[in-house]
């Protein structure tokens, strides 16, 4: 484009609209519901052991989901959230990904977080604030982050991400870092200013980021209807001048063909790339949240035959790759191990008092550390009102 | 030492800095070949390359997005918001994400390369959209620190020790000031401790407090006071968070007095936490209330503009009551 505009002029000479629904995006599938392959799909190059750990990375977080509510209704922990319906989108797209490549997600992507190798207890140390949490006991459940993996740790404001993996992705590009970005937030999120932000900032200056929206159908009791009006998220990549890709969201062999192949576009051109994933957020958007206010259980049941997990199963299975007598038995020893792992994570001691202003900044400024003796000299004086610090002030 | 006034100064902050290591890197809206809208960072493309040095699309949001991800990352970039009266767009992704990164990670994560730099202040006929003075906003924010300079020596030191400061900066410069205000600056790489007050002259009736632009309004009200043979001790903050409130305390113990000024408007302004503070600090030892000579709790105005600032002619009354309370 040589105008000043940085529009193509195509001239006209009688007005006519162009249609808000003009633009129409392909749905990716691979994997039909009973295992087999769509007609002219190809399965992306999987060897078995990334097929396997794949699986049971979907298995592990359907399994650990389960008993974290189970303990959130007990009263063990106080917050959870599910990724029910969901495990194939974020285990498919981190598994197409290189181990340094950041992960920046919303909070709904333990899928991607324990491919990566967040161990059992790495979980139970965040789920319940204790000592041994990387995060220092300070975010509420399901906040994850480690350094060590390149996961970001969760923020709760909705797509304050999305710009920031721009410029993220943007640092790796000016290391010369073989590495790209992925960016997770829904479609709800992608309603905040912070989405325009991000994208346009990431196209101009040619980022090598993937933008992946689970596009699960509700942000908390919102259906997408309410959200807004174009088709998708996805047609919005175009309006960025940014490569564009929608894939079903149960099927994971779509979900990984799609990230690879962004990926190695977003690299090779150092530019971004937007895939919107099409999937059913099953569980309720929260432990606080109950979505029969909103929405019906016949819709929930119809959502619930399209299992991502049940359809990689039969894939697998018919690939030779897993039998269901292993999977039934793995499925009994994850349930103890996680039962386990949380009995002893809840005995593990909060976060010492000083932890009340590390990290605040790189040292505590003087007034911090003034306003910590001041709180020491006063729970000395109520030890018994804070039972937690009272024993331990030195 | 060469003759600069404070956006020679700050230009030369910001080359020196990138001079000095790769990943400081400079951006915002025309901040690119244009050099930026007051052009404090001219020539920096042209010496850098388009990649660390750009102009970003008009979006404060996505600038302070940007810069969070490039910090995270481990870069420093030095982001500027055109003018912080428009700084508001960015304030979630300041305060939440920028102030709490290396809180909420566990320090698993931190941002502390960033400073936002951003023209502040009134004076040049920019009515209530160029002309604001939002520190207290942002001092209200753990995490963050805050620095105002008053002069070219001052702007480039704290400058560069806001660059290398491994905590997130907000650095607000008094746009009045960037060419009116001239001095001797050394040409190498010197940095000026942050979060220290400096006592600019000694005086022994009364302590007069202000930051940036104020410094030099404060200056006059003095002068006039001293004729009237009033002793005043002059301090300039610099940090507004975090601030030294132990070298305020020191001078006030000496005086019994204090008059404190800023730009901003008095209702909530920073004014009000050094008084709270420095009542608590020195009690005993004041010989009259705390005096603030601030903006009025208005939008800032254009035609008014001459009434409504917090003039010498406020300052020296100020004084006055004090000493005459």
């Amino acid at each position: 484009m040589t105008n000043p505009n940085n529009a193509t002029i195509t001239t006209v000479h009688t007005a006519e609209f162009t249609a808000g629904d003009a633009l129409k995006i392909p749905t990716l599938r691979i994997l039909r519901d009973d295992g087999s392959l769509y007609e002219g799909a190809v399965a992306p190059e999987l060897d078995k052991a990334t097929a396997i750990k794949m699986y049971d990375t979907m298995v592990f977080t359907r399994v650990l989901d389960e008993r974290m509510l189970a303990a959130q209704r007990q009263g063990r922990i106080s917050f959870y959230m599910q990724c029910l319906g969901e495990e194939a989108t974020t285990v498919g797209s981190a598994a197409a990904l290189a181990e340094q490549d950041m992960i920046m997600a919303q909070y709904r992507e333990q899928g991607a977080l324990r491919y990566r190798g967040f161990t059992l207890e790495q979980f139970m140390n965040q789920l319940f604030s204790n000592e041994k949490d990387l995060g220092k006991g300070r975010q509420m459940p399901v906040h994850y982050g480690s350094k060590d993996i390149y996961y970001m740790t969760i923020s709760s404001p909705l797509g304050t991400q999305i710009p920031q993996a721009s410029g993220y992705a943007y640092a790796q590009k000016l290391r010369g870092l073989p590495n790209t970005t992925i960016c997770y937030f829904g479609e709800g999120a992608a309603s905040e200013g912070d989405f325009h932000a991000g994208l346009n900032m990431a196209a101009v200056h040619k980022a090598p980021v993937i933008f992946f929206c689970r596009n699960n159908g509700y942000a908390i009791s919102t259906p997408a209807s309410e959200q807004f009006v174009g088709d998708g998220i996805a047609c919005r990549a175009v309006g960025y001048g940014m490569k564009a890709l929608r894939v079903d969201g149960a099927d994971i062999l779509a979900v990984y063909q799609a990230t690879k192949m962004a990926r190695d576009h977003a690299l090779k051109h150092n530019e971004p790339v937007l895939i919107e994933s099409i999937a059913y957020r099953l569980g309720a958007h929260s432990s606080s949240d109950d979505p029969s206010g909103y929405r019906s259980k016949e819709e929930e049941e119809k959502w619930r035959q399209n299992d991502p997990i049940a359809r990689f199963r039969l894939w697998l299975v018919e690939k030779g790759w897993l039998n269901e007598a292993d999977d039934k038995a793995t499925i009994e020893a994850l349930r103890t191990e996680i039962l386990d792992a949380l009995k002893v994570a809840e005995k593990v001691a909060k976060p010492g008092i000083e932890h009340l202003i590390s990290d605040v900044y790189a040292e505590p400024i003087p007034a911090l550390q003034q306003q910590l003796d001041e709180l020491k000299a006063h729970i000395r004086n109520y030890p018994e009102a804070y039972p937690v610090t009272a024993g331990r002030l030195d | 030492m060469a003759k600069m006034n404070m956006l020679q100064a700050i230009n030369n902050a910001l080359d020196l800095a990138m001079a000095k290591d790769d990943s400081v890197v400079c951006f915002g809206e025309d901040v690119g070949h244009f050099g930026g809208v007051f052009r404090a960072t001219s020539k920096l493309q042209e010496k850098y390359g388009k990649a660390r040095c750009f102009n970003t699309p008009l979006t404060e949001q996505g600038i302070a997005g940007f810069a969070n991800g490039m910090a995270a990352q481990g870069m420093k970039p030095v982001a500027e918001i055109q003018f912080a009266d428009y700084i508001f767009p960015a304030f979630d992704q300041i305060v939440n994400e920028t102030a709490k990164f290396r809180y909420r990670s566990g320090n698993e994560f931190n941002v502390g390369g960033i400073v936002f730099r951003s023209p502040y202040g009134g004076g040049i006929a920019g009515g209530h959209y160029h002309s604001q003075s939002p520190e207290a906003y942002f001092a209200h924010t753990p995490g963050l620190k805050v620095v105002i300079p008053r002069d070219p020596y001052q702007a480039k030191g704290l400058l560069l020790a806001s660059i290398a400061c491994p905590d997130p900066v907000i650095f607000f410069e008094p746009k009045k000031l960037y060419r009116a205000s001239t001095g001797e600056v050394p040409e190498e790489y010197y940095e000026i401790e942050l979060g220290k007050a400096e006592v600019t002259q000694q005086g022994k009736d009364i302590t007069v407090l202000a930051w940036g632009a104020q410094m030099e309004i404060v200056q006059k009200a003095v002068e006039m006071a001293e004729k009237d043979g009033i002793s005043c001790e002059v301090i300039d903050l610099r940090s507004i968070l975090p601030w030294d409130a132990d070298t305020v305390a020191a001078s006030v113990k000496k005086t019994g007095r204090l008059v404190i000024n800023h730009e901003a408007p008095l209702t909530g302004g920073f004014a009000g936490e050094i008084a709270a503070t420095i009542q608590k600090m020195c009690f005993l030892h004041l010989e009259s209330p705390i005096e603030r000579v601030c903006g009025m709790d208005t939008p800032y105005p254009l035609a008014l503009e001459k009434e409504y600032v917090a003039d010498h002619l406020k300052t020296y009354e100020a004084i006055k009551r004090s000493v005459n309370f």
